[in-house]
């Protein structure tokens, strides 16, 4: 077994791959850094989390040093070092959604899901996360799993999605 | 009703596809652009128009671009700074959703403007179905020969790509996003150089808030002298305005600039007023940076005249009696809510955000949050108000980037006008500490 093949327990599906040329395509020459981030986030969707052995596959792919990817993903919040739930969700904590009554729902999905912020369901279903701002301040309180965000939230209506996502 | 040059065609049904959008009369600024107009006439007409940056530091867009260093035979760069991140604010997010043709045709204006070949849009990574949306826009322009090689045969390329961010406050400043744009943690550069001069690959570079870019269509088609007709005195204008908080109608409204803030808030037209059976108190204006306002000086002057939705009224006073407009986002608060607990949450984003470059920022953020966690939660000390001031004075102008400005802003400003609040916490921490608890002295309500 080559050193290689050892190396990439971890791979992009055909797809994803195709993808990630794309993207390392469309900056100049020599520039091949700056697709790290979109990467990350393909890396991400693909495997649920950020690990180390995924870092280390977006190092070899833009031939950088694996540090200059830790690095990058521990700055940024949006990626999950740790694994996570099947739905993360992300509440927004940030003043004009606790306007809104953001806090009490949020005591509302805490209690609903038995967990606190940074922890995951016993059942491996949802992990809470809280974040900053999400740029929605006036469909307050919010909230976002993956790509589609939850807007004017309410008990009933948290409730609701929780349901939905546990069936 | 009042001009709308951005939201015009918003609630039209397929507004976001291609042909809906052309046949309301999009890509007409391109066509208008690249046939009939050289680069420095549109620079000019932007320069006419006034237009100041929209993403909050209100810098006049021309003279942004004017800047731009011009060397042989080395590429320049335009990015779009989509990062929006400002607690209060969400218009680009609304702008970039329903009228992706409406940034991507200013960004074709914009770069052809400026003589870039290749532009990017930075957008804050939590908005992917935003850049889903961009794309496929992207991808419908290319598509009908708008972008692309030699567009409309005027001999001009221009490729777009769309880069997420990755969720960071900071890559919101310019530089920071520059660093993020090239593959690294958003740490701001030390300036100079500016940006204009090395900015993206260390190329001149010019980076432009979405809305500010999403106005220059409309600028081609109508010329700088309309727009600068538009608004009050140097706001020229429209703006967007992100409306949140304790109104009947929370949303984006597009408003030329000059509306009186009290016709804001209580006409129909846009906020509706203070949701029923409740009075204004509070409001901070452009995004969570910047100072908060009581509610009789956000609406009247120290000379007695109604303060005005633009740059200069909002500045009014200065800090002592004034605000900023900064990014519009417009957020409102009634008698029930609590100031000291909404500096803590605001202090703690700024700590949660801050870089972590420089030691006054990152230290002097932690510490505000700390004091503010303590007076909120019944443990204040007699001094912490002073320490406050005294750690907020310390970060101010003290830091690369405006961060530390933006986090000290907030704390000194609800110390300045809700001293009482402040104290309350500290004197009566029993009674502060009960749920829903506020402060109701001798503030004025409206």
């Amino acid at each position: 077994m080559t050193t290689e093949t050892n190396h990439s327990a971890i791979q992009f599906t055909p797809e994803r791959l195709e993808r990630a040329k794309e993207i390392i395509a469309r900056y100049p020459e020599g520039k091949q850094k700056s697709a790290l981030l979109p990467l990350l986030h393909l890396l991400q969707e693909q495997e649920g989390w950020t690990s180390v052995e995924g870092m280390d596959y977006v190092a070899r792919m833009l031939d950088i040093q694996p540090i200059e990817v830790y690095e990058v993903a521990t700055f940024y919040t949006m990626f999950h070092l740790n694994p996570v739930g099947k739905h993360v969700i992300e509440y927004c904590r940030t003043g004009p959604c606790c306007l809104m009554g953001g806090e009490e729902v949020y005591a509302h999905l805490k209690t609903r899901l038995g967990i606190d912020a940074g922890q995951t369901t016993v059942d491996g279903r949802f992990t809470l996360k809280e974040v900053e701002c999400l740029a929605a301040c006036g469909m307050g309180p919010v909230f976002q799993i993956r790509e589609k965000y939850y807007m004017n939230l309410t008990n009933e209506r948290v409730d609701e999605i929780i349901d939905e996502l546990s069936k | 009703m009042a001009t709308k040059i951005l939201t015009e065609h918003i609630n039209v049904p397929g507004i976001e596809t291609f042909d809906v959008y052309r046949k309301q009369g999009g890509y007409t600024g391109v066509e208008k652009a690249l046939k009939t107009m050289t680069p420095d006439a549109i620079v000019e007409e932007v320069k006419k128009a006034g237009v100041r940056g929209r993403g909050g530091a209100g810098f006049p867009m021309g003279m942004k671009w004017s800047f731009l260093a011009k060397p042989e035979g080395v590429p320049r760069y335009l990015v779009c700074n989509a990062d929006e991140s400002e607690p209060g604010t969400f218009k680009d997010h609304y702008l970039m959703k329903n009228l992706p043709h409406l940034l991507i045709e200013g960004m074709i204006i914009s770069s052809y403007a400026l003589g870039a070949n290749k532009s990017f849009i930075y957008v804050r990574g939590e908005l992917m179905y935003v850049i889903h949306i961009l794309e496929k826009a992207i991808a419908e322009a290319k598509a009908k020969g708008f972008l692309g090689k030699n567009i409309l045969g005027s001999g001009y390329d221009l490729e777009l790509v769309v880069q997420p961010g990755g969720g960071a406050y900071i890559c919101g400043e310019e530089t920071a996003l520059l660093e993020s744009l090239e593959g690294k943690r958003g740490n701001p550069r030390n300036k100079p150089p500016f940006p204009a001069v090395k900015g993206l690959y260390q190329c001149p570079t010019v980076v432009n808030n979405v809305e500010s870019i999403a106005t220059t269509s409309w600028i081609v088609n109508n010329g700088g002298d309309a727009y600068a007709a538009i608004g009050i005195g140097r706001s020229t204008g429209t703006k967007l305005i992100s409306a949140s908080g304790h109104i009947n109608k929370p949303g984006v409204y597009e408003i030329e600039l000059g509306v009186p803030v009290e016709d804001f808030i209580f006409a129909d037209e846009w906020c509706g007023g203070i949701r029923p059976g409740h009075k204004f108190k509070a409001l901070v204006a452009g995004g969570s940076s910047v100072p908060i306002l009581p509610a009789n000086l956000a609406l009247t002057l120290a000379n007695g005249e109604k303060r005005l939705m633009s740059y200069e009224s909002l500045s009014d006073g200065g800090f002592a009696t004034g605000t900023m407009l900064g990014s519009g986002g417009f957020i409102v608060f009634d008698e029930t809510s609590c100031i000291v607990r909404n500096t803590w949450n605001f202090s703690r984003f700024y700590h949660h955000e801050s870089c972590g470059q420089c030691s006054p920022c990152r230290e002097g953020t932690g510490w505000m949050e700390k004091v503010l966690h303590r007076i909120e939660y019944g443990h204040g000390h007699q001094q912490d108000i002073d320490l406050l001031v005294d750690v907020a004075k310390k970060i101010e102008g003290n830091t690369i980037c405006p961060l530390g400005d933006a986090a000290a802003w907030p704390v000194a400003s609800a110390i300045r006008h809700f001293r009482d609040e402040f104290q309350w916490h500290i004197d009566h921490p029993s009674e502060a500490t009960q749920p829903g608890a506020v402060y109701r002295g001798e503030m004025a309500l409206i």
